[in-house]
This record gives C-alpha cells, structure tokens and sequence, in this order.
C-alpha cells in the first residue's frame, strides 16, 4: 500500500485530506497510521472529502491516506456461505481470534476462508465464452453448488481451463483471450463494487409465492419469488422476530441476512441459533445456505450504511449463479439515519426531517435491485427483498417508511395494540397489502386442489365484517348484536386467534406447509357456512356454538402438525356431520 | 506534555486555537484559566486548526487567559474491584473523602464495540421478586430492560427494589450493582445512596453521581464510566452486573444542548440526528460473552416527557432495547405499586429465560394467558364506561373481576417485599381462575385441568 495523500482535517467519520496522486470517486482508502478502512465521497481539485467507516479518534492533520485503486468492493467467490461479515465484508469469526472479545479499529481480515476447493470444469478449452458463462462449479455446501462464472466484465475465447482438482482461491482457474487480443487470467474469485448493480440479460415477471410458513403472509399478503415487501412496525411490534422466522422458514435457496444496526444479543441468537436448525425444505443446517451481514447498532455508522449494498450484491452474485436468493435487511430505517447522519457531516441541505433529498432515489434503487432475472449464463434466478422500517414513534408518515411503500409491492404493516394483546405476528390485515396474490394464485390452486382465491376472499370478508361490527361491539356490546352478526364475530375471533396468529416459538406451529394453511381456512369458511344456513334456518345461536366447540379449533393449529393436516380434513367432516344434525327435522318441528 | 497557548476565538463552548496542527481528533484536554480549570475535548483537528470543546459554562472567558494541555489520550478511566463499595462523582473523581482505588488497569471510557460473534445469548433469568417482571417481562442476564416513566412516578423505588432484591442461581457467583446518577436532584441521589446503606449491600455497589447542578457536559461521561467499570468487572473480573441509570431523560437533553451549541442540523424535537447511535453505543454495552463467566445487564431509567412514549427518547431507546417496563400514571394514582403497565411492556429475551428447566413448565402459556385476558379486560372497560356494568354479559362481568384482582393481587405488592417465581405463578392461577375455563385459549388443556382452581364445566369443555 502506498501513501496517496494526507490528512487536512478530521470531523468525526468525515475527514479531509490533499490528494498528490490521482483518485477516484468512491473510491476505497485506508486512513492513518491506523489504516482505518475509509471510502472517497467527494473530490474538487486536489482536495478529497472521506468517509471512515471506523471511529476516528486519536487521528491527525498530517498522517497518511493510502490508496487501493478500486471502488468499494467485495470478493466473490467459494467461502460466502456461512460466514459472519461485518458492513464491509470483514470477518467477524477472524476478528474474533485475532482481537479478542472487542472490535479494534483498523482491522483487516481475508474476506473468504484460505482453503482449498474442488473445482470441475463444465466447459472445454477453445470454446467462446460469453460474460456470466458458466466455467464449472465447486462443491461449497451440501446445499450450494457455487457455480465459478466468467466475471461480467469479460468476455472471449477460453485459451485454457484446469482439469478437475483442487485449488486454493488464487490459483489460476482459466485464460480467456477477449476479443482485443488482451488475455484474462480467472480465478475462483473476483471483485465487485457493492454499489453497482451486476448485470443480467433481462427482467422476467415475478414468479411463483416465496412460502414462508407464516399464515397470515402466504395466504393473505403473499409475496412472490423477485418479489420487495416492506416490514414496517413500531418496536415491539415484532419486526425481528418475523424476520428471523423468514430467515428460518422460508423456501429461497440462499438466504443474505443484513443486520443493520441491530442489537447485539439478537445477531448472538442469530449465530447461535442457525447451525443448530435444520431446513425444513431440505433436511440440513440452514447456515448452509445463509450469509449474514452483521454491523449491530454500536459498530461504525459508516460501515452501516455500506451493509445493505454488501447484503445486496451477495445475493446478486448467488442470483447470477441461477438461485433463488432472499435479502433480509433489519433494519432499513437505520441505514436511511446512517445516510441522514453522514449527510449532516457534510453540511448538506436536509430535505424531510433532516434526510437528505436523495433518500428516495437511494431506496428506489436499492428495492431496484430485486427482481427475477435471466442470468448472462441464461439460466433463471431471482432476488426478493424483504425490508424491515422502524419508523419513529410508529408513524407511517414518515420520509423512510413513505418512500419504501412507494418502492415495494407488498406492505406488512405491524400494529402496537396486536403486540400489547400478544396478537403475534401483530401484522395488521386491515391496513397490510399486497400486489402478487393474482400472481401466485395459479401456483396454490395447483398445489393445494382448492379455490384459493375465492377461499381467502371469503374469509378476507369475514374479517372486514368483523372489523365494522367491532365498533359497533364497542358501544353496546355483543350481547345487544343480533345473532347473525354474533356469528360473524365468533368465526372472526376463530380466524383471527386460530389462523393468523401463529406463535413462532411452537414445535408445531411455528412453520405451517401450504397444505394445512388450506385445510384450516377452508374448515373455519365452511363452518361459518354452516353456521349461517342454520342460524337462518332458526337454530339458536347458543345450539350452533355449542356444536362449534370454540376451545378445541382455536387449539388445532397447534395440535394437527404439518404432516397430519389431512387430519384437518376428517375433522371437518366430523364437525360438518355435527352441524347438519343441528338441522331442523320433522322432530324438532 | 503539550499546552497551546492564547485562543483566537470562543464561540459558545467552542474554543478555536489557530496555527496548531497536532491535536489528535477526541483527544481530552484541560482547559486552564485564571482561576480555574475544566475539562474539554477535541472536536475538530485541522493542519493549522484545533476547535476545543469546553465542558462546562464558558462565561467570563478570554481568550487570551486560556492555556489547553493535552491528556495525549482520550478519557480513560483507572478501573478495579476496590471501586465496589465507593462513590464517586460524574467524572470517576472519589467523592466520599477516600484516596482514589489503586487502578487494575486503564481503559477508554467509549469501550469499543463487542464482536456479535463473540457474544453469548443471554438465557439465564435474574429473579428481581417482582411479580410483574419475573412473572411477565422476565429479566434476564445480559439484558437491556429500560423502565420508561414519568415525572412523579416511583421509578427510582422500583429501580433501587430491583437493585437490592436482584438474585441469581448458582453458588459462589459474585454480583455487583453499578448506579450512575445522570442529572438526578440531590434528593434522589440521597434516596439511592440511603437506600443501599440501609441495606447493607452498599460494599457490593459503586455509584456514580453526576447530579442536576454537574456540568451538563460530564453527564455524557458518567454512563460511560459507569459501563466502562461494569465491562471490566463483567468481562475481565466475572461479575454478574447490574448497571442502573437514571435518568437517560437528562442524558439525551444534554446531548441536545451540546449538539445545538456545535450548531449541528436537528432531528426530531431538536435531538441530533446521531441520538440513536449514540444511545446505541452505550445500551449495546451489555450483554455475555462465550466461555466467560460474567455477564452485564442494564436497567436506564427514563422519563417521557408529556408521558409521551413515542417521544425521541423512548422512541429510540426502545428501538435498542430488549424491552420495556412501562409504568402508568393510572395504576399508580389508583394507588398500585409498582404501578407497571403489562400491555405497552415487554421483555424480549423472556422466552428463553423461562419454562420447563428454568422457572417452571407453565410459565410461558401462563403469561401468554395473563397479556391476553389482561388486554380483553380493556376492552371490556371501555365498553362498561358506555353500557354500564349490568348489562355486561356473565363473561365480561368475570373480566371486570379478573381484571381488578389482576391488579390488586397480582401486580401490587410491598416496596420490600419478594416473591419468588412459584409465588408469583401460583398467584397467577389464583387471578386467572375468576375466568371461566373456557376462556383460558392460549393454555393447553393439561396446564388448565391442573392448575385451574375453578369449575372446568363452567364454560368450557373440560372434565
């Protein structure tokens, strides 16, 4: 590393510096004697503006800044699967041995494990290789097959590939002769900025539904595979905790954790928690499809506003490889004040409450940047995001919960009062939303036999009935409502306690599979059928909720497991048969 | 050691001294005047400029009295066990008449964060022996519970009840009580200090007061030095920590004063932009490391301005926060005490501090039961303020009831007085029992043919 300047002026993470030699905007810099790991966010003349991502005390006017020639980059390569980084891709289990309990500044670690890979080639030398082509692939995990592509940026004839074996990161893999003559030597590895989007070869629609296991989601807000949804709720509300059961439960392939100024002790869980559970989609411990990007709300506010473009371009880089990625970002909120807060450093002229005016575009970009691809290889792969916002006081009015509605398709809006009354997931059904039910319904009626939309329709009308009647409940009561009515709102409370809430710390209930999510809907629909035929056949209400046995469905969610749902199925009729005797006959008159 | 001589400028608590080039960025300095000396800090370090911070009033200065010597560092707190049992003011300085503790070791009072991988998951409870935290917002070690309240509300009763029932399993473990006073009267810095003599556990606490005549300046310190001590007793020396602060309310002002004195650009209500990394920097001080034995769990105190919850500086700390104890003015003018308000509260490392090996089986779906028969008793008082009691159906008159033992029996209880984890649940049943046993959904039938002390014909299926 060799001096390119040196240090005029230090403002906490902002720092000034004189540059001698030529440097690049964004580019990335190491700062002081303590090479504390810094980024170039303004130039004019022969004057460079930086953002440290470490704290600065103890640095001068005078010390040295270094250079590193290219922009803020990742390394990509065999290894990603299953480590811990912090914002700037430094490795938390390194740091660990190397520092003791406590992150010192200016650490540097080898962004990928040292180890050797098998690599097998999937092409032969002399053939034309096009950027993103397929090279062969390296064994990461029993789940990944990583698959080692042309970088985007090159293209050409392949002079020569290795025979299978096994290679360390830097061993030359192949020589691709570009067009121009020029030769490019190609590793398991290479760079790319986290703020440029890798390219594809063009947008498909979004696909069939990310399942989650959740409920509440996959049947009434589902999201689609490439699909944004924004997670917005108060603290308390619950926004890591469904997170994590994303994290845990849902159907990607590669899951890319981004905790951005969280707390601590969650990412401990995080960590501690993921090697012991298995996918329930495959059998084997979830961290072999999980990285995660921890810079917890202590850690260098710099380095958290670059976390979310390194969580990004990770999943990019598995997407390019035809997988199905999932992006978890907790929380969006803190990297938009991470922006807000180096904005005030450089004096900018603050638009909403003290954000900057580029926010917006920041965010649309970033939401941008999920999507179902085809690949450059052809193949199909695909990014969701899913962004957790912790707005102020719980006020959806505000600038980052405002923008990040405009951006995404699916709105999760957690509520307070269904948290204060242990109404968990506490995502409220009346003010949530989203615009992929029409594009994953084809794939439910296809797994699931069943009407699905009409299904959730009607239970979706159910609930809304519920919600007018409740106000009515809550000036005279619900003993002063008619029957009819008061059927509504025990079905309700069914759908509501039974179906929706769903306690994520259950052995049964905390996954529910598609299959039993439809069974129980389709059972409290029907029941509330039934119960209206007979209501209005003149039985009393009190006969129908007997026959109802409130206790017992509202348990079933947690006694029938994912693997008995047909039981679900016997039930209903059992519960139907009960109905129908209700029936007035001739004896009853 | 270094000294610059005759400012060029003081603006506020900004002092300028121009054609100096070798201050380190946040280095401490002292800033000597005729007559006196106060700390400071370097704000901003230029080639042939130095902006330092003055901590305390700047009035009656002139530059061309002041002389800055350098520290060479930033602030670094001498730390040992010696200082258990001892107080001292907002800046670390012995405050009753005893030489200073002979330092174990030096170290920089803004810590340096912990690596999450090293972390440990906090899943071992703290018994506090009071039923609405043990039983329903269970503390756990390593935790972050903040009590959020309001003016003339006994949170400072409730915090020093906390301090000195707090026990924890396990023979031969050593546990120690850190109290920094942020801003606090006089009076509630003598409460506190009584209140642990009286005790006979003041030689296992330090306290640190900054109280409400300190320069506002060192109540940015006093948290710091008080966690700094907290990590080297947790981390170095295994002591199960419990550090309160009171009030975060002041602490958060202070900051605000600061940052409209550097002319920075507000955030919300005039706090700075930064307020939640800075409240970040010190809450996140806590927690348990892997294979170390100690652990460090905070309780702030804060006040909400108005009782407003979604004020800043709740807001944020509940962002950071594992939790919250809420306290209501209505409970406590209804004279229940503590006067914690279960709904808005919550503690989110409970799940793995309780059930089966830990406190008892039942625990879990108890609470659970407790938080959603507690939030129907809401609304069925609201409904009553609007039909009248009468004319409630049999159901909702036994939620009245429930709702009021709730808080009589269950909620309330003695300043000194502690109940054990069995106590409080056995307490619970006793309240949830006034409930028709169909009612109790988020039980399971087992836990209810059990522990239920009612008729399980009644209303429901059971038996």
């Amino acid at each position: 590393m060799k001096p390119i300047g040196t240090i005029i002026e230090v403002n906490g993470p902002v720092v000034e510096a004189r540059i001698r030699e030529g440097v690049g905007l964004l580019e990335q810099v190491w700062v002081g004697e303590m090479r504390l790991a810094g980024e170039v966010i303004a130039l004019k003349h022969d004057e460079a503006t930086l953002q440290v991502y470490e704290e600065t005390s103890g640095l001068r006017a005078g010390e040295p800044l270094f250079g590193s020639g290219e922009l803020l980059s990742l390394t990509l390569g065999p290894g990603l699967i299953g480590s811990v980084f912090d914002g700037v891709q430094r490795r938390l289990e390194v740091i660990k041995t190397e520092q003791g309990i406590y992150i010192q500044r200016g650490a540097t670690t080898e962004a990928l494990p040292e180890r050797g890979w098998r690599f097998s080639p999937s092409v032969e030398p002399g053939c034309h290789l096009h950027s993103g082509a397929l090279l062969g692939v390296v064994s990461e995990t029993p789940l990944i097959e990583h698959r080692i592509l042309v970088p985007p940026s090159i293209s050409g004839t392949l002079i020569d590939l290795v025979e299978e074996g096994e290679y360390q990161l830097n061993d030359r893999i192949a020589l691709v002769r570009a067009e121009d003559g020029q030769e490019h030597v190609l590793g398991l590895t290479h760079r790319w900025p986290v703020r440029q989007e890798r390219p594809h070869s063009g947008r498909l629609e979004p696909g069939p539904p990310l399942v989650t296991g959740q409920r509440i989601l996959d049947t009434f807000f589902p999201l689609s595979k490439g699909g944004t949804a924004a997670l917005p709720g108060p603290f308390g509300a619950g926004k890591t905790v469904l997170q994590h059961a994303l994290v845990k439960w849902s159907n990607a392939e590669v899951i890319v954790y981004v905790g951005c100024g969280e707390r601590g002790n969650e990412m401990a869980n995080v960590l501690e928690e993921l090697p012991e559970l298995t996918d329930p989609w495959s059998g084997r411990p979830l961290m072999e499809r999980t990285i995660l990007v921890a810079n917890t709300s202590n850690m260098p506010v710099a380095a958290r506003e670059a976390s979310i473009y390194t969580g990004i371009t990770l999943a990019e880089y598995y997407r390019d490889q035809g997988y199905h990625v999932a992006l978890m970002a907790d929380s969006t909120s803190r990297w938009a004040e991470a922006l807000r807060e180096i904005a005030g450093r450089l004096e900018e002229m603050p638009a909403e409450e003290g954000y900057p005016a580029y926010l917006p575009s920041r965010l649309a970009a970033f939401y941008e940047r999920a999507g179902r691809v085809r690949t450059l290889a052809g193949e199909e792969g695909a990014i969701t995001i899913i962004g957790a916002v912790s707005p102020p006081g719980g006020d959806f009015t505000e600038p980052v919960t405002q923008h990040t509605q405009r951006f995404t398709r699916a709105f999760w809006a957690l509520d307070r009062s269904l948290a204060g009354a242990r109404h968990y997931p506490a995502i409220n059904w009346q003010t949530s939303y989203s615009f992929y039910s029409e594009v994953v319904a084809p794939w439910w009626q296809q797994e699931t036999q069943n009407d699905w939309l009409a299904l959730r329709a009607e239970a979706a009308s159910i609930l809304e009935q519920d919600a007018r009647l409740q106000q009515l409940v809550r000036l005279v009561g619900a003993e002063a409502l008619p029957d009819r009515q008061r059927w509504v709102l025990e079905v309700a409370r069914l759908l509501k306690e039974g179906f929706l809430q769903q306690n994520a710390l259950h052995l049964i209930d905390a996954y529910c599979v598609p299959e039993r999510q439809v069974y129980l809907l389709k059972l409290f629909v029907r029941l509330f059928e039934l119960g209206r035929e007979l209501l209005e056949a003149g039985i009393p209400l009190l006969r129908v909720r007997q026959a109802l046995d409130l206790p017992r469905l509202l348990r079933l969610k947690e006694a029938v497991s994912n693997e008995q749902s047909a039981e679900i199925g016997t039930l209903q009729l059992e519960l139907e048969a009960r109905f129908k005797a209700l029936e007035p006959t001739g004896e009853e008159g | 050691m270094r000294e610059y001589e005759k400012a060029d400028r003081i603006e506020g608590p900004l002092v300028f001294f121009e054609g100096y080039g070798d201050a380190a960025y946040g280095e401490l300095v002292e800033v000597h005047f005729d007559g006196g000396v106060r700390l400071g800090q370097i704000l901003l370090t230029g080639e042939r400029l130095a902006v330092v911070e003055l901590w305390g009033d700047s009035a009656g200065l002139k530059p061309s009295d002041l002389r800055v010597r350098f520290l060479g560092e930033p602030m670094r707190l001498g730390v040992s066990t010696e200082m258990l049992g001892r107080i001292f003011d907002g800046l670390g300085r012995p405050k009753d008449g005893l030489p200073p503790p002979l330092a174990e070791a030096r170290m920089d009072v803004h810590g340096a964060p912990l690596n999450p991988s090293v972390r440990a998951y906090p899943q071992d409870l703290i018994q506090t022996g009071i039923s609405a935290i043990d039983g329903m917002n269970t503390l756990v070690r390593g935790q972050k519970l903040p009590i959020f309240s309001g003016s003339g509300l006994p949170h400072n009763e409730l915090a020093a009840q906390i301090a000195l029932q707090a026990r924890i399993a396990g023979e031969g473990e050593s546990f120690a009580v850190i109290f920094a006073a942020l801003g606090v009267s006089h009076d509630t810095a003598t409460f506190f200090q009584e209140r642990f003599a009286a005790s006979g556990l003041l030689s296992r606490t330090a306290l640190f007061l900054n109280l409400a005549d300190d320069a506002p300046m060192e109540r940015l310190v006093t948290p710091r030095i008080a966690l700094t001590l907290a990590e080297f007793l947790a981390f170095e020396r295994n002591f199960h920590v419990l550090v309160l602060l009171t009030d975060m309310t002041n602490y958060a002002e202070a900051l605000r004063e600061l940052s409209t004195r550097r002319g920075e650009v507000p955030g919300r209500k005039g706090y700075p932009g930064y307020l939640y990394t800075d409240l970040a920097s010190m809450y996140e001080r806590c927690g348990r490391v892997q294979e170390r034995a100690g652990s460090l769990t905070q309780i702030p105190v804060l006040t909400m301005p108005g009782d407003d919850i979604t004020h800043p500086v709740p807001d944020l700390s509940g962002y950071i926060t594992e939790g919250q104890i809420v306290l209501s003015r209505e409970l406590n003018r209804a004279g229940v005490y503590p006067p914690v308000d279960v709904l808005p509260s919550l503690s989110r490392l409970m799940k793995d501090g309780i059930g089966g090996d830990r406190t008892r089986s039942d625990h879990p779906a108890v609470a659970a039961q407790l938080y959603a028969s507690y939030a129907r008793v809401q609304e069925v008082r609201a409904l009553a303020v609007i039909i009248g009691e009468t004319a409630l159906s049999e159901t909702d008159r036994a939620y009245l009831d429930f709702g009021q033992r709730f808080e009589r029996e269950l909620i309330s209880q003695q300043v000194d007085e502690f109940r054990s984890v069995d106590e409080t649940l056995d307490l619970a049943w006793q309240v949830l029992s006034r409930l028709p046993a169909g009612e109790l959904t988020r039980l399971s039938e087992d836990e209810v043919k059990r522990f239920y002390l009612g008729r399980l014909d009644h209303g429901g299926r059971y038996g």
